[in-house]
């Protein structure tokens, strides 16, 4: 194998376990209406980057325990019913910009913020790879096990409590695996893109989709898609690999939406 | 059989109490209705039966394994989650075909398994919901105003339907409701609610007490001005502090 074929294909195996991952949790942040909530708990994260760096530990510990303190945040404070839009966007905005500072201070560590920002797919090792995909396999398995009643709280809290479901708990495992996903995704589309990766092959699958089932197999399969195609698209034309795989995903997106809007005009 | 009993609840809404000092209870084979104005605690008072509110003061005692078959009053389903009947009756837990099939039979929607829950009509979103709550053959079957959005004869059908399921299963039934001629012909007991129990009896003891006559009028009267209460207030009105619903959401039957 060249080099090249190396390269490419260690991009393409982190970028597709970060597809799988992030296409059944996508579908919970689409149903729930949590895009801020993914937006605000990925940009906490460059604040776990400084950390982490300031204090030398591992970056994946570090982004882990930010995001999960994000995450926890935001859930107890939603629950407690303050104004979520404002409050989202606040912490959101916040978190990343306080990262940013943090890591302006930290003078002997040379950091490519960039490769935070938007990541840096191209330059995996076996080592990231490993971490992706224990880490989308900890997430399947989670979300797996708590599937249906992650489903049945989503659809309606109070049917949950009839049923002996605690809607808070499941809320507590859905923030757990968006954090071990921003974690492992950070490598592959940085901060600023990984809410594209959970929002956009999600909402493409809605098309095709008549259970929520198929429309988490279907979101792997467009998150899939737009790894290889974006890989692929990004070599040809030289351009930033993360950018070009959110791209490749909002060229589907848009085909999809297409495909729904002839689908109504025709009925 | 007592199911479930309530004594001496409080349950306060960021400081404000909504129900206090509540006593409750209900035994098996019973169907007891709720009646009160908006604002009373009656949804207040279900979601702290089901567990979904946890009580500020007072105990709850539910029947040990205790079946609750809840059929909310209205549930949205977000539009991007696609859900067919079929998958709907399966959650949380799953169910063989021919079990759903069964279930559907029952309650007089044969073959819409495929269909998705989006596309159905008002009355048939009920049925689906009734019949999801009956798969676990409750021992308590509560309503919170499950007929809410149907027309006259659609919600008379619901009724029936609701006394034939109480004699195939000799479960509980706990409805909140607003048609009067309803409870008055299907209660074994009506409690009247506002904020604390006003009174509660036999349906012909309850709508001789001035505590009722004092929120819903007497006689024939009383029926007009619950109806009046039902279709004419004003969407701006203020809630009382056990009403948790937003100005914009009250459901109207629909001519």
């Amino acid at each position: 194998m060249t080099l090249f074929d190396d390269f490419i294909v260690l991009a393409a195996l982190a970028g597709i376990g970060v597809a799988i991952a992030a296409a059944p949790l996508g579908c919970f942040v689409v149903w729930r209406r949590m895009a801020y909530f993914g937006d605000a708990t990925a940009h906490a994260s460059i604040l776990g980057v400084a950390l982490a760096l300031t204090f030398d530990t591992s970056i994946l510990a570090g982004v882990l325990v930010t995001a999960l303190l994000m995450a926890g945040t935001i859930s107890a404070l939603s629950d407690r019913g303050y104004a979520m839009d404002t409050l989202l966007g606040v912490m959101a905005h916040s978190a990343l910009a306080l990262g940013l500072v943090a890591v302006s201070f930290l003078r002997d560590v040379r950091v490519d913020l960039m490769a935070y920002l938007f990541g840096d797919i191209l330059a995996v090792s076996l080592t990231d790879i490993a971490v992706v995909w224990i880490g989308a396999a900890l997430v399947l398995v989670i979300l797996w096990w708590r599937w249906s009643s992650l489903l049945t709280a989503t659809l309606n809290p109070e049917l949950a409590r009839a049923s002996g479901i605690a809607p808070h708990r499941e809320q507590l495992v859905l923030t757990l695996a968006l954090a071990i996903v921003v974690a492992v995704a950070i490598k592959v589309v940085g901060v600023l893109l990984i809410t594209a990766m959970l929002l956009i092959p999600a909402a493409t699958a809605r098309t095709f989709s008549n259970t929520p089932e198929r429309m988490a197999v279907m979101a792997a399969l467009v998150g899939t898609l737009s790894v290889l195609g974006g890989l692929l698209m990004s070599f040809r034309l030289d351009t930033p690999t993360g950018p070009t795989i959110v791209a490749m995903g909002t060229g589907l997106f848009l085909g999809a939406s297409l495909i729904t809007f002839l689908r109504r005009s025709t009925s | 059989m007592r199911l479930l009993s309530l004594r001496q609840a409080t349950i306060r809404h960021s400081g404000t109490p909504a129900l206090e000092g509540v006593d409750f209870h209900i035994d098996k084979g019973e169907i007891v209705t709720i009646l009160g104005p908006n604002g009373s605690g009656k949804s207040t008072l279900l979601r702290s039966l089901i567990g979904a509110l946890p009580l500020s003061s007072g105990t709850l005692d539910r029947a040990p394994g205790l079946r609750i078959g809840y059929v909310p009053q209205k549930l949205h389903i977000d539009p991007t989650l696609p859900l067919t009947v079929r998958r709907f009756l399966s959650l949380p837990k799953r169910i063989p075909n021919a079990v759903a099939e069964a279930a559907l039979d029952d309650v007089g929607l044969p073959d819409l398994g495929d269909h998705p829950m989006a596309g159905l009509s008002g009355g048939q979103f009920q049925r689906v919901l009734l019949a999801r709550a009956l798969l676990i053959r409750p021992d308590l079957l509560i309503l919170d105003e499950a007929t809410q959005g149907l027309d006259q004869p659609g919600s008379a059908a619901f009724y029936q339907k609701i006394e034939q399921v109480r004699a195939d299963l000799g479960c509980a039934v706990l409805m909140v409701s607003h048609e009067l001629h309803v409870v008055m012909a299907a209660s074994d007991r009506v409690i009247c609610l506002n904020g604390h129990v006003c009174c509660e009896g036999a349906p012909a003891q309850v709508a001789s007490a001035p505590e009722y006559q004092a929120l819903f009028g007497t006689g024939t009267h009383g029926t007009l001005a619950l109806y009046r209460h039902e279709h004419d207030h004003s969407h701006d009105h203020d809630h009382g502090p056990g009403c948790d619903h937003g100005p914009a959401e009250h459901g109207h039957p629909q001519p």
